[in-house]
């Protein structure tokens, strides 16, 4: 060692802080060469950037556009056609379909495939004409704040600019302020607009993603870690066995946590539960074994605990981001909610958003129970492939 | 197959990326046999013996062990078969009752706490159950191990250095446990480092380089071997054993306290040998001696260099 000390005149080192380089490097180079053996690692540490980059880049829009909306019609007129080209043309909703009847364009509210209802009144250019200034109804879903809060701000210029070329001529004294109709925007789910109604069912979600897919992540790896897994291979026991044996007790502790946000919401931030208590049930039930499924599929593939937790991250990172937690679904490009739909909390949030605070029962949830129940078998069956019964 | 061959395997063959670590491998193993496995680290004794009981699958060859297929019917060699693992492999954060009941869960047993008891009293750990595994020692460790791969009654063990790391008094106890087994006509597949467990095995089988060299009965190995071998006995050593070492015809010189041993295969070469170091060391006394057990298995285990090298 002392040869290696620098020869420092008068400068004396505490033995902590002496430095050789060639160990230095000879770490540095046993590092590396055990990065470049840890192919998964590797990639995970090269792709994150990359993924991160892509989300923040392009998937998250906080100026959220392209939300779907119903338009409920009862008077089918050049002006009512040129409000409705307007509204498309703004890129901040698209309209998705023409309702036949008020309960077709409430439903498709309620089960979240429209943001918005437009109700255009029956009469409207003439009352308009007449200058009895007719209602324009925007009902908006506002269970998510964020997509509603947008197109709710710019709606009165989109409305102004779609009728400006038709208050012409005869209709010009129409142009003359206040405008000559007035729009009237409900905030249905969550009239105050508070984030929380949002955020805390959603985290619900958000939770069991991460604890689930954690635990369950490391059932494998650890027993491959620890030199056990040749115990159990060398039993009788099946690969089907093994993944429920090991998922299942997760369980138990995925309910203490359904349980703990249920008492927060109610208590702390006194949000409604207004649907129907079984059909959450059944999907938080359908929600956690989905995850465990993804934990354990995590499991068969990760060598180490280390790179077990890495490839968690790896998933919760979209599932925070992709699954309109924090930014709506509906405004994200079409890849980026490609990737949200194949996420198990994607379903869940919209399942438990729909019965909190829509009072959705199991008819409304259907749409999502079925997507989550195929992501749930096939991810159970892509661990029990994985799943080596041998040591090869 | 007959009823009285256990494991009956041939031509097994196993790689592992380029590098053939078994290779068309045979072995007969006759009922209540105690069978010796021997060979220098790598030389695929344990690939062989996870072959055997399943948890590997062989590349090509075919065989039996208990009648069942060893390429489609490994569930039901598993549930005849006690394998104890090289490396302690059960739950350290497990109870050592807890373990014995977990994996007598695992094989369906019935009268589970009975079973676990008498394991419990028969390996005589009965006062220790409640410790967990990651707590005792490695010749406790061993007798857990043992009791948990005897506890769904097997008629085969198979052994991959099961006294590894133990000390001699706890290998002396395991192996008269070993017998006692052997006795009620279990079969037993063991391989060892250490040549006074060898010398207990009815039979043994030799591999080196993934290669089975020698397969009888242990006391036909001295003469199968055909090693000669010389004493020198005399004060100082030092020099005669440099002299030795440096000699050709002499593949082993093996010390012990006050004399050492000379082997080697080639007779006369070795002859030569000893004479030219009585003439350079007229002190030391040489003389012709029969190759004991001691001679051949030091040879054999450092005949072959590891495999790995």
């Amino acid at each position: 060692m002392s040869e290696s000390r620098p020869r420092t005149a008068g400068l004396k080192l505490p033995s902590f802080l002496e430095l050789s380089w060639s160990r230095v490097f000879a770490v540095f180079l046993k590092e590396l060469v055990q990065m470049r053996r840890d192919r998964p690692t590797f990639a995970i540490m090269i792709m994150m950037p990359i993924m991160q980059l892509l989300l923040f880049g392009y998937a998250i829009n906080t100026d959220p556009r392209h939300l779907p909306a119903v338009v409920e019609l009862r008077e089918d007129g050049p002006m009512t056609r040129a409000f409705l080209a307007s509204l498309h043309a703004s890129t901040y909703i698209d309209i998705v379909a023409i309702a036949r009847g008020p309960d077709e364009a409430e439903a498709m509210l309620r089960s979240g495939e429209a943001t918005f209802l437009i109700s255009i009144p029956q009469g409207f250019e003439r009352r308009l004409v007449r200058g009895e200034r007719p209602q324009l109804l925007i009902a908006a879903d506002a269970s998510d704040p964020v997509a509603a809060g947008g197109v709710i701000g710019a709606v009165e210029r989109i409305a102004q600019s779609a009728f400006a070329p038709e208050f012409q001529g005869a209709l010009s004294y129409l142009a003359r302020p206040p405008p000559p109709y007035e729009i009237v925007v409900h905030r249905r789910y969550n009239p105050a607009g508070v984030s929380a109604f949002n955020i805390v069912p959603a985290l619900l979600g958000v939770i069991l993603t991460m604890t689930m897919v954690m635990i369950t992540s490391i059932a494998l790896t650890r027993e491959s870690e620890r030199g056990t897994m040749e115990t159990l291979l060398a039993t009788p026991i099946s690969p089907l066995e093994v993944m429920i044996g090991k998922t299942t007790p997760y369980i138990g502790v995925g309910a203490i946590q359904v349980a703990i946000v249920l008492v927060a919401a109610a208590l702390l931030f006194r949000i409604p539960f207004a649907g129907s208590f079984l059909a959450f049930l059944v999907a938080v039930t359908l929600f956690i074994f989905a995850n465990l499924m993804l934990g354990y599929l995590i499991s068969t593939a990760a060598r180490t605990q280390l790179q077990a937790m890495q490839m968690t991250f790896f998933i919760f990172l979209p599932s925070i981001l992709l699954s309109g937690f924090m930014f709506p679904f509906r405004a994200m490009p079409d890849w980026a909610q490609a990737i949200g739909t194949a996420l198990p909390i994607t379903h869940f949030l919209r399942i438990v958003r729909e019965i909190m605070l829509k009072g959705a029962g199991f008819a409304d949830i259907v749409g999502d129970l079925l997507p989550l129940t195929v992501i749930l078998l096939t991810l159970a069956t892509l661990a029990l492939l994985r799943f080596r019964r041998t040591l090869d | 197959m007959s009823d009285d061959i256990v494991i009956d395997v041939r031509g097994l063959t196993k790689s592992f990326g380029d590098r053939k670590v078994v290779d068309d491998f045979d072995l007969k193993v006759p009922r209540g046999a105690i069978y010796g496995f021997l060979g220098p680290n790598g030389s695929g004794k344990t690939t062989t013996i996870r072959m055997v009981c399943g948890l590997l699958k062989p590349e090509s060859g075919a065989g039996e062990v208990l009648g069942f297929d060893v390429l489609t019917e490994s569930p039901r060699i598993k549930e005849r078969v006690g394998y104890m693992t090289q490396k302690f492999s059960l739950y350290e954060d497990l109870s050592i009752r807890e373990n014995l009941e977990f994996i007598a869960r695992l094989y369906g047993l019935d009268r589970r706490a009975e079973r676990v008891d008498q394991a419990l009293v028969d390996l005589g750990l009965a006062e220790r159950q409640g410790q967990l595994a990651g707590k005792l020692s490695g010749g406790w460790k061993q007798r857990l191990a043992l009791a948990a791969c005897m506890i769904h009654e097997p008629e085969l063990l198979l052994l991959d250095e099961p006294t590894a790391g133990v000390d001699p008094k706890a290998r002396r106890d395991f192996w008269d446990q070993i017998r006692r087994y052997s006795a009620q006509g279990v079969t037993t597949l063991v391989s060892t480092h250490y040549m006074d467990e060898a010398v207990q095995c009815d039979s043994i089988a030799y591999i080196a380089y993934g290669k089975k060299l020698i397969d009888s009965p242990t006391a036909d190995i001295p003469s199968r071997i055909g090693l000669s071998c010389w004493r020198i006995a005399g004060r100082p050593l030092m020099q005669a054993q440099e002299l030795l070492e440096q000699s050709k015809g002499v593949d082993l010189v093996a010390r012990f306290g006050a004399e050492m041993h000379a082997c080697g295969k080639d007779a006369a070469a070795l002859e030569r040998a000893v004479r030219a170091v009585k003439q350079a060391q007229p002190h030391v006394d040489i003389e012709r001696i029969e190759a004991g057990f001691e001679e051949i298995f030091i040879y054999l285990m450092s005949g072959s260099i590891d495999n790995f090298q």
